[in-house]
């Protein structure tokens, strides 16, 4: 990333020199010499570039840390939610099936609070009231989107688990495995794999939604291009330029989940 | 039936299974014994509740009431490890159930490993020799998708019998496949009850019955109509309802 921007940075200067030189005419020239202008002024002056280089390094940690929170919250309230609506009928009345319902009662809580709310919403109340006394922005933010991803892996992974075949639950309970061995050797990993495109396309809603972290003062990605166009009075540049960021970067990731995918099912042909 | 008989390993009484609170009653009071052995084969028409007495056996279906004993040890008592009494039980299913994740080798060494702490090499030599025995010894690296329907089956069978079980349960186990491949795994069926081991097999197999069953129990409406040796069975059968069954059948 870091070379690609120098390198611009050094054709800018360059366009810059000759330019001086020769002075283009007609109406391509003008405007050549616009495009050029407004570069240069939205990136390279007083490195402006940096604005966004350090944004994409803070939506890459958040996105990150808050999607491994996400799968973590996910894996366990699908656990939760799939493990109630399988045995809940079959278990006798006792503590284990209290405790159980009582889990289900509050992963239910969790997603409908948390589906039923906008993201954007959520970050500030986590930032401005839950929050209130810290002022680690990035911690914040990690803590809002995991939290927020969470809801939507964790109904991704349930469908996975009800996908696979109560015939693979009861081999593997027929060979002695219990309820949790059965899940984590046989289950889960065939679920996973089932739903890895939905959990590649959450991923990239979350690579993008993170670009509401400006609201409470996050400098991100978005942000940084924010701030470029609120010091240039111009917007072309830097809010084109944050549009490209992600697009390649969605474009990246999609590329590396065809390949993941390919790889998996090669496995079993 | 059989003059000398082996000690009792699953005894069961009295065994109900209801739905729709009482409406639909899937197994209706049985009773019987499985003796160290046998080969106990279980036949009757669709809904008579075989496999769900099959299922009942190792606690796949939980029933409403009755009692079933493993070696003396009630297993529908709450107070029983049912998955130490799961792996005492060989389980094989109508449609295999192997895992597709995985390969052969690993279907069949995931349960020593992980339940009876067998280390990975004792693991694999042990599923090695049972893969040689049923023929298959070329596809351990083989994902179960890479098989026919009889090579599933025949590795279902040797993946249960790599926990070294003392009794194996099969739910209709050839209902599956194409009619070349039925006879595959029905030959690895009969090696297993040469070798002694104690089965109890629902079938519609009727050759296999009669040529290595000791003793078949036929059902219908969920309970136990009669029960005898084959040869009672098929050539002398007293029900009216088993004998038009197995005019329809035979």
């Amino acid at each position: 990333m870091t070379s690609i921007l120098s390198s611009a940075y050094a054709f800018a200067v360059n366009l810059a020199g000759e330019a001086a030189e020769q002075p283009s005419s007609g109406w391509f020239g003008n405007l050549w010499n616009a495009l050029k202008d407004d570069f240069v002024n939205n990136f390279i002056t007083q490195k402006r570039y940096m604005y966004l280089l350090k944004g994409l390094g803070i939506t890459f940690e958040v996105t990150f840390f808050a999607a491994l929170l996400g799968i973590f919250l996910g894996v366990i309230v699908a656990l939760v939610r799939s493990s109630h609506d399988k045995l809940a009928e079959e278990m006798r009345p006792g503590f284990l099936k209290g405790l159980l319902g009582f889990f289900n009662f509050l992963a239910n809580i969790y997603l409908t609070i948390i589906r039923g709310t906008p993201v954007v919403v959520q970050l500030m109340i986590a930032y401005f009231i839950i929050f209130a006394t810290s002022n680690n922005k990035v911690l914040v933010a990690i803590l809002a989107f995991g939290i927020n991803s969470g809801a939507y892996v964790a109904e991704i992974i349930r469908s996975g688990i009800m996908s696979i075949d109560v015939g693979q639950f009861e081999a593997g309970r027929s060979l002695g495995f219990g309820y949790i061995a059965t899940m984590v050797h046989i289950i889960i990993p065939q679920a996973i794999k089932n739903v890895l495109p939905a959990l590649a396309n959450e991923f990239i809603v979350l690579i993008k939604e993170t670009s509401v972290s400006g609201y409470v003062g996050l400098q991100d990605l978005t942000k940084g291009g924010d701030i470029i166009r609120s010091r240039t009075y111009s917007a072309f540049m830097p809010l084109i330029a944050v549009a490209l960021i992600y697009l390649v970067i969605v474009i990246f990731f999609s590329k590396m989940v065809t390949l993941l995918e390919r790889r998996l099912r090669n496995s079993e042909r | 039936m059989s003059a000398e008989k082996g000690e009792v390993i699953i005894s069961v009484k009295d065994l109900k299974k209801h739905y729709g609170g009482g409406d639909i009653k899937a197994l209706d009071g049985i009773t019987t014994d499985i003796h160290k052995g046998e080969v106990v084969v279980v036949i009757g028409p669709s809904g008579s509740g075989k496999s769900t007495f099959l299922r009942s056996l190792n606690l796949l279906e939980r029933p409403t009431s009755g009692t079933i004993s493993f070696h003396g040890t009630d297993i529908t008592s709450k107070a029983t490890d049912i998955n130490k009494l799961r792996q005492k039980m060989g389980m094989v299913f109508q449609h295999f159930n192997l895992f597709p994740h995985l390969t052969i080798m690993k279907n069949m060494t995931l349960g020593p490993t992980k339940l009876l702490g067998l280390s990975k090499a004792e693991a694999e030599n042990k599923a090695q020799a049972l893969l040689d025995r049923v023929g298959l010894g070329d596809r351990a690296n083989s994902y179960p998708s890479q098989l026919s329907g009889g090579q599933k089956q025949r590795i279902a069978i040797v993946r249960a019998l790599a926990m070294d079980p003392e009794v194996m349960l099969f739910d209709e186990p050839t209902s599956a496949l194409d009619p070349e491949m039925v006879g595959e795994v029905l030959e690895v069926m009969k090696q297993l009850a040469k070798a002694g081991m104690t089965m109890v097999c629902v079938t519609h197999e009727m050759g296999f019955a009669r040529e290595v069953g000791t003793r078949v129990i036929f059902m219908d409406c969920g309970r136990i109509i009669e029960e005898n040796t084959p040869e009672q069975i098929f050539t002398n059968p007293q029900n009216e309802r088993l004998v038009s069954f197995l005019q329809k059948v035979l």
